[in-house]
């Protein structure tokens, strides 16, 4: 999410020029915006794959040109898009997505045993290394691998096969793998959250798991301090402190110092600890940024006003960001994959909304303008540094 | 036989047609062996009908001829006459519920 890498793109972007790409999934297609360093003036590419939801698509930090994307629609299923030159051309891959051996069961929305069935990719996120290696987040909650680009994809099934699949339930979206986080400094450990079962942490490049969840406090699951069941919404790390990971979970904000074996609330002063998206900044990796939303029976901002809160101090202690943000009648949501941060000097910090905007902050926060308007709701951004 | 295939405008785009796609289809017609030969011809279309490995239809999905929902049928049962003849065109249509918005 907030790798320099060497590109030369079309566009306003030129060859040894340092610029930004911010790839944007809606309901309704993908978008892809460009723009040089100062990140003033954007160019704005789609929609691409026009009338599909785009849950997700990412660039490959080991060549930016190669993307991936996740297209579906509730009438035709799931397909895998994939270019090769950083949007402007795109070419399907397959979309089989075969769970390993005999599914099983996990727990329903009243509690009753449910088969395991493939219903979308929430999340891909591509190798740090090698471009045609992609992993893929699903729903309902699974962790696939592909080593060829995109063309076969395998269950790593360790995960839903650990012990705990049977617990498993799904959170109001469905029971989604929706983060992966590949950790740059142990080629061998992955972390992934499901809601609503929680993280899990592998130390073996996915083959075996381990549920990371002590320290959480759901009050709406029977036991709230069990091992597995937390509506996990989403989960950062920086770069450069792998062992240190910040989760928004469905209420409450946390952080682990020791790679989720212990987590504590850092929610402090927050209006609401609700909300989907965290994210750090590229450069100070005791900065993070959330975006609190009213309660998840209220899917919106409180006081109908647009905050980005910062904390400086690795949390706790948090500030409300919001210049450039509308501050009255706005009641849109921001989704757990809708924000990410550029790696440029100063920090640029990105979000979309259900309300077709993309706000931008070229200056860690400070300031805020949209960069877009009036897409499709947005499920999804990511950023590409450019240099 | 050359049998006719409308496909909806999400998938005719996934396919890169315009308007009625032309099959020719081996043996007895009848939805299955269309769907076979639609995929032969048009692979990206694998798993956006039915399922790749039970090959069940897809729940958002309905098949239309002659003014019949035949999406009920077994997938084995012939296809009326005037599909396989080539005269009516076998309708591949998203359900107007299904899907989201």
């Amino acid at each position: 999410m907030r790798e320099a890498i060497p590109c030369s793109i079309s566009g306003i972007i030129t060859d040894n020029m340092s610029g930004v790409r911010v790839l944007v999934g809606t309901r309704k297609g993908a978008f892809i915006l460009t723009a040089d360093a100062k990140r003033e003036k954007w160019v704005v590419s789609g929609p691409h794959f026009a009338g599909w939801e785009i849950y997700h698509l990412k660039g490959s930090p080991a060549d930016p040109n190669r993307l991936y994307a996740s297209q579906s629609t509730g009438w035709f299923g799931q397909l895998i898009q994939r270019s090769n030159d950083g949007g402007k051309t795109w070419e399907q891959v397959d979309h089989k997505f075969a769970y390993d051996g005999i599914p099983g069961t996990h727990q329903w929305y009243d509690g009753t045993p449910h088969p395991w069935e493939f219903k979308r990719v929430w999340h891909l996120e591509p190798s740090l290394t090698d471009p045609d290696t992609v992993y893929a987040g699903v729903e309902d909650a699974a962790f696939f691998r592909s080593t060829d680009g995109g063309k076969n994809w395998g269950e790593l099934s360790g995960l839903r096969g650990h012990g705990s699949g049977p617990k498993w339930q799904p959170g109001a979206g469905g029971m989604c793998l929706h983060t992966i986080i590949l950790d740059p400094s142990d080629p061998q450990r992955i972390f992934i959250a499901i809601s609503a079962a929680g993280a899990f942490r592998s130390d073996d490049s996915g083959q075996t798991w381990k549920p990371i969840n002590n320290g959480l406090y759901s009050q709406y699951i029977p036991e709230p301090r069990a091992e597995v069941g937390h509506c996990v919404h989403h989960v950062a790390m920086h770069p450069s402190r792998p062992g240190v990971l910040f989760m928004q979970k469905h209420w409450d904000v946390m952080r682990t110092d020791d790679a989720g074996e212990n987590w504590r609330e850092i929610s402090g002063n927050l209006p609401t600890d609700f909300g989907f998206v965290i994210d750090i900044h590229a450069h100070e990796p005791e900065t993070i940024y959330v975006v609190p939303i009213k309660s998840d029976s209220e899917h919106y901002p409180p006081d109908g006003k647009l905050r980005v809160y910062r904390s400086r101090t690795g949390g706790d202690e948090w500030e409300a960001l919001t210049n450039g943000l509308p501050q009255s009648d706005c009641y849109v949501n921001v989704f757990r994959d809708a924000m990410a941060v550029d790696s440029l000097d100063s920090c640029g910090i990105y979000f979309g909304t259900t309300g077709g905007q993309v706000y931008a902050s070229s200056d860690a926060g400070d300031n805020w303008a949209p960069i877009v308007r009036d897409l499709p709701a947005v499920l999804s951004v990511e950023v590409q540094t450019l240099k | 036989m050359a049998i006719k295939v409308v496909l909806p405008a999400h998938l005719r785009s996934l396919a890169k047609v315009s308007g009625e796609v032309q099959l020719e289809v081996e043996g007895p017609v009848t939805q299955r062996s269309v769907l076979d030969a639609l995929e032969a011809s048009y692979p990206m279309l694998r798993g956006t009908l039915r399922d790749q490995a039970t090959f069940a239809r897809r729940p958002f999905v309905r098949f239309f001829a002659c003014e019949q929902d035949l999406s009920h049928e077994s997938a084995d049962r012939a296809l009326p006459e005037a599909v396989a003849s080539g005269v009516e065109p076998f309708l591949i249509v998203g359900a107007i519920a299904g899907g989201r918005l």
